[in-house]
């Protein structure tokens, strides 16, 4: 049995058609790329995942359980971890705060009045920032961090809560390309071991052929290829909507 | 065009630029590469006013710009394109277009709608579309068509390709090769060589807020270490 | 009531609408751009009542000098207007939100002790419209014809103000500067005289609405507030930042207050109901209604958050252990006054522990919490209410009464919290406003119970709390407590959550926190407290009147947050301090006190824009501690 099975769903914001009728699964271990031009409806897609926005029709199954109806903070608990295209964290809080928050989130200690947050699971933040290499800045507030650096920040907070499907949106965004590979290899590396789904966005194309195991593409809210990388890479159509290739070579001849 | 000199930035208590010098000529495309973080994108804002320079001197078209505000800064003619587009959601492409215009400038091409248009002909085709209902790659040709409509000589870009299909990123990289031979100015910020290959005929590493590099784009793609940490494949 | 009254009473709702929204499109617009909430606009609507009777008398009321009059005075205050935001509000821009509000407070106070000084204290009636005297006839009933004209007014403006902001440049840059003004900015928009130009044409609009209205009502001091008041409520309805919504909101509330008035009062099933008296709070109720059911106003739209100079809530910081000994020794030091002192220090002292109880727990939830409560007096309120009815009407003793007494705030909380976390921002505080005036008119109307507006009165602590020192060491004890208790709390996990919520609900929720039931506990929590600061309150006063929840008692708690600093732990204790110290002793030494406060508060909102505790923090930090 897959681990996430997502079948027909479908959503509208008024005359936009943003999804239609979407279907794919997720096996355990898995990392799973889902590629498509800007608009194509890949954030709508996440955002239905995680319980953000409640889909017009269709179903969404985790093992086997709907995910029907549920709001964002339900659906975390049942083991689905996320990250943001614009990354999100608590700007007034340091590095560890934010993972401090996950774990007691994770450990449902958050309705304790007297206790002092800032003890709370420490060690734990901290083994889990130095798996995203984030250790050394522990202490910096979230406000002041690079891009890539929130990024990585979101990654640890989504790990701490201990999930079976992690959705990434735009993982690697603001990173330089070595970057960009370090951090795909911790992820996949991560997912094959625990045996987490990885369901992640990406525009860059290194990133996604080297990494994924499998891709799904989308195109104006429809999913127009899936497959293994080399496939999608040679499909005409994923060419033609998405992937390009010819004008810049074009370009570069001419130069 | 641009004169760049001993430039330090800071940030509360936190310094981010140290001693920034370089310069851009006319008609040449200057990308800044470096690391997220590395103070690219802080360099384009100081350029263009939005935030402080600490010390240090900034010249644009032979005037000193660096204690003006951005308003004076833009209407001398210093376009900038910044990273998260921030289209105006609540306007059509026209009006976005309306609120970029400027008029016209002695030395620069000179735009108008119509010219945006044919240089992105995407965008012609939604004039009445509100910027918000726009996706990623239409939102970022309109940032830069709203910045052209000002007739700028120079224009910074912020990370132009993040974000962005392939596809798209392609037709920005042909954008900006017509726009230099218009005689343009550009500065632009990159992670990525890929993008900067298609365009740039110079480059400034940034690292840790401090220039690293600065050479022809040919040179610089000689050297592995660069290779390796701004290329991938 | 008869078709043809219900009719005419329609029209006079119409009539009524228009010069509601000549104020609340100029409140719209200034917000729209600036951020600025403008409590000043009910002001800046009295100054053009005053200054068209004061123009009119000057030049004649023939057709010439009265709309001369009423054009000149709308200009005069349409160039107050562009004075107050050059001179004022230009240099708190980059200070956090709310400390624009509070800076409109302060002009507030001082435009009335102005108009005041310039016009005194009576009621000045104006001159009747020369060539629009007369009635019409309708339906048999005689109509004004200068209500006709205002039907017919209304419409153009909104027509002018559409416009004006959709076809012109003018109108484009203005709303490409109310998403993005950084942005306006690097485009080539000068922002600073775009912002001059709206605050001036806002103002305007308010003097010209409170001009063309004094052939109807007569210039008086009040009115700065029941306007004010009213055009929040049409700008709320409407949805912020529309000016069609204002208009529709603007006749929606108008047309309802006429047919209640018209009505009068009705019998439902053998009770007669008084609908007239409901003019009073009819308009919150309507309120309430509607964001309840659209949380962004009739015609409002969920908006993205204007994009400015990156607004980022400031780190919560953790008390050094000298603070918290320094704490320790102001109790200690607090506890030795009655040795020293007695009579008219504790009492202000014992008003200052309460206030600063109440302001802490309203700093809870509008401070780490960002739930920006404008109605936080409700609660006060309902705990002394609920102090005073256990012990006289259910006979408890006092004791057992102040025990109670703060659940009394929490379940009125517990009511209103339920609605209000369900929003944000500005309509969250809107709402929160509305439930205070509400429960405000509650207690204001049902004479049977909290005896109406004369209040209740006998209600003195038990025997052996009755002198003044005992009664003060009772109110030190349970503040200090309460003030240690809230403070320790947000420093748990419940304290962390909730900033957290705050910082990004997205990510809260994405990491399983249940947004509005943390919210909903924490405004809970915070009404229990404000209860047992109002239930002290009442018990050191001996009476109670329906001002303890009303709507300036609120905005009082705003303020001393504010003025100590909404970012800093101690501020709001310290602004308590002041506030209470500053107006007791200015109430009791010079005229026009109002004035002088607001000065102060100018001057300090000026000087130091992150409030005097967030100032000290920033003056006094230690080099490199924020790492």
């Amino acid at each position: 049995m897959s681990l996430l099975t997502v079948r027909n769903l479908s959503k509208a914001y008024g005359a936009v058609q943003a999804l239609a009728d979407v279907s794919f699964t997720l096996a355990a271990g898995e990392s799973l790329a889902m590629i498509g031009p800007n608009g194509a409806g890949k954030s709508t897609c996440f955002n239905i995942l995680n319980g953000q926005v409640e889909p017009d029709a269709g179903a969404v199954e985790l093992e086997g359980r709907s995910l029907a109806g549920l709001r964002a903070h339900r659906i975390w608990r049942l083991g689905v971890g996320r990250t943001f295209q614009i990354a999100a964290t608590f700007g007034s809080m340091t590095v560890r705060e934010n993972v401090q928050m996950a774990l007691l989130s994770h450990h449902r200690r958050l309705g304790s009045l007297f206790s002092a947050a800032s003890r709370a699971y420490r060690e734990e933040a901290d083994d889990l920032l130095a798996q995203v290499g984030m250790r050394e800045q522990a202490r910096r507030p979230c406000a002041v961090l690079a891009y890539g650096d929130l990024k990585r920040v979101e990654l640890a907070v989504a790990l701490a809560g201990r999930p079976r499907v992690l959705l990434m949106d735009e993982p690697t965004a603001g990173m330089a390309p070595a970057e960009r590979s370090e951090l795909m290899q911790l992820v996949t590396g991560m997912a094959r071991k625990s045996n987490i789904g990885v369901l992640f966005t990406e525009h860059d194309m290194d990133v996604v052929f080297r990494h994924a195991d499998r891709v799904i593409v989308l195109a104006g809210g429809a999913l127009i290829a899936q497959g293994l990388p080399q496939d999608v890479r040679m499909n005409p159509r994923v060419r033609e909507v998405y992937l390009g290739g010819d004008l810049l070579a074009e370009a570069r001849a001419n130069a | 065009m641009l004169e760049v000199r001993h430039l330090d930035v800071a940030y509360g208590r936190a310094q981010v630029l140290f001693d920034l010098s370089f310069t851009a000529r006319d008609g040449e495309v200057l990308v800044l590469l470096g690391r997220n973080g590395a103070g690219k994108s802080t360099t384009l804002k100081a350029l263009i006013g939005l935030v402080p320079a600490r010390s240090g001197e900034i010249r644009f078209a032979g005037r000193r710009v660096d204690r003006l505000p951005p308003y004076q800064i833009a209407r001398l003619g210093l376009g900038y394109v910044p990273e998260d587009r921030r289209i105006f959601t609540d306007l059509t492409v026209m009006q976005n277009l309306e609120v970029g215009r400027q008029p016209a400038r002695r030395g620069a091409p000179r735009w108008t709608p119509e010219r945006v248009f044919e240089l992105f002909p995407d965008l012609g085709r939604l004039r009445d579309r509100p910027g918000g209902r726009m996706s990623g790659g239409e939102q970022q040709m309109l940032a830069i068509a709203r910045t052209l409509m000002g007739n700028p000589r120079a224009i910074l870009l912020d990370e132009p390709a993040e974000g962005l299909a392939p596809v798209i990123v392609e037709r920005m990289a042909l954008a900006v090769r017509e726009l230099k031979r218009e005689g343009l100015c550009i500065v632009l910020s990159e992670q990525n060589l890929r993008f900067a290959r298609a365009a740039a005929d110079r480059a400034l590493i940034v690292e840790k807020g401090q220039l690293r590099f600065a050479g022809a784009l040919a040179e610089l793609q000689a050297q592995p270490a660069v290779r390796e940490q701004f290329l991938s494949v | 009531m008869s078709a043809s009254a219900a009719f005419l009473q329609l029209l006079n709702g119409l009539a009524s609408a228009n010069s509601l929204f000549l104020v609340a499109a100029g409140l719209s617009l200034i917000f729209g751009v600036t951020r600025t909430i403008n409590f000043a606009h009910g002001s800046l609507y009295m100054l053009g009542m005053y200054c068209a009777v004061t123009l009119i008398a000057r030049l004649g009321g023939g057709a010439l000098g009265f709309w001369a009059s009423v054009l000149l005075a709308a200009a005069f205050v349409g160039v107050a207007g562009a004075a107050i935001e050059i001179l004022v509000l230009r240099r708190t821009y980059a200070a956090p939100d709310l400390m624009q509000l509070l800076a409109t407070f302060a002009l507030v106070l001082i435009i009335g002790d102005f108009a005041l000084w310039a016009w005194g204290p009576e009621d000045i009636l104006g001159p009747r419209a020369p060539g629009l005297a007369g009635a019409v006839t309708i339906l048999g009933r005689e109509f004004p014809q200068y209500d006709l004209f205002l039907i017919a007014f209304g419409p153009l403006v909104l027509l002018a103000l559409w416009l004006l902001l959709t076809r012109t440049r003018w109108g484009t840059l203005v709303r490409a500067a109310t998403e993005d003004r950084e942005m306006a900015g690097a485009l080539g928009v000068n922002h600073k005289w775009l912002f001059t130009g709206v605050f001036a044409l806002g103002a305007f609009l308010a003097g010209f609405g409170g001009a063309i209205e004094i052939p109807r009502e007569p210039a008086s001091l009040s009115v700065a507030l029941s306007v004010i008041a009213d055009a929040f409520v049409v700008v709320v309805v409407g949805g912020l930042g529309s000016i069609p919504g204002a208009f529709l909101a603007a006749l929606l509330i108008s047309e309802i207050k006429a047919l209640c008035i018209g009505f009068g009062q009705v019998t439902v099933f053998g009770t007669v109901f008084s609908l007239s008296k409901l003019t009073l709070v009819i308009e919150f109720l309507v309120m309430a209604v509607v964001l309840v059911l659209r949380p962004w106003g009739l015609l409002g739209r969920a908006a993205a958050p204007a994009r400015g100079p990156a607004v980022l809530e400031p780190r919560l910081p953790v008390p050094s252990r000298r603070a918290l000994y320094a704490l320790a020794a102001l109790v200690a030091a607090l506890a030795l006054v009655p040795t020293l002192s007695t009579g008219y220090t504790l009492v202000l002292l014992t008003d200052i522990l309460v206030f600063a109880l109440f302001a802490v727990s309203l700093h809870f939830i509008a401070g780490p919490g960002g739930l920006h409560s404008f109605g936080h007096a409700a609660y006060f309120g309902l705990g002394a209410y609920g102090a005073g009815l256990l012990l006289l009407k259910a006979h408890a003793p006092m004791e057992l009464a102040l025990l109670l007494a703060p659940f009394c705030g929490a379940l009125g909380a517990l009511l209103f919290g339920w609605f209000c976390v369900r929003l944000s921002g500005v309509y969250l505080a809107m709402l929160t406003l509305a439930f205070a005036q509400i429960a405000w008119s509650i207690v204001f109307q049902w004479d049977a119970l909290t005896g109406g507006s004369n209040g209740l009165i006998g209600v003195w602590p038990a025997r052996w709390l009755s002198s003044q020192s005992a009664y003060y060491y009772l109110t030190l004890a349970t503040c200090s407590a309460g003030i240690a208790l809230l403070w320790r709390i947000l420093y748990s996990p419940f304290g962390y959550a909730l900033r957290a919520a705050r910082d990004s609900a997205l990510r809260a929720a994405a990491i399983g926190i249940d947004v509005r039931a943390l919210q909903w506990a924490a405004f809970t929590l915070a009404g229990w407290f404000a209860g047992l600061g109002g239930a002290l309150f009442a018990f050191a006063k001996g009476s109670i009147s329906p001002e303890t929840l009303a709507v300036p008692r609120s905005v009082d708690g705003l303020v001393m947050v504010l003025l100590g600093g909404l970012h800093t732990l101690t501020g709001p204790i310290w602004g308590a301090a002041l506030f209470t110290w500053l107006e007791d002793t200015l109430a009791r030494t010079v005229n026009y006190w109002h004035a002088v406060i607001g000065a102060v508060i100018l001057a300090l909102v000026l000087a130091f824009p992150q409030g005097v505790a967030g100032f000290a923090r920033q003056r006094f930090a230690r080099r490199g501690d924020d790492a």
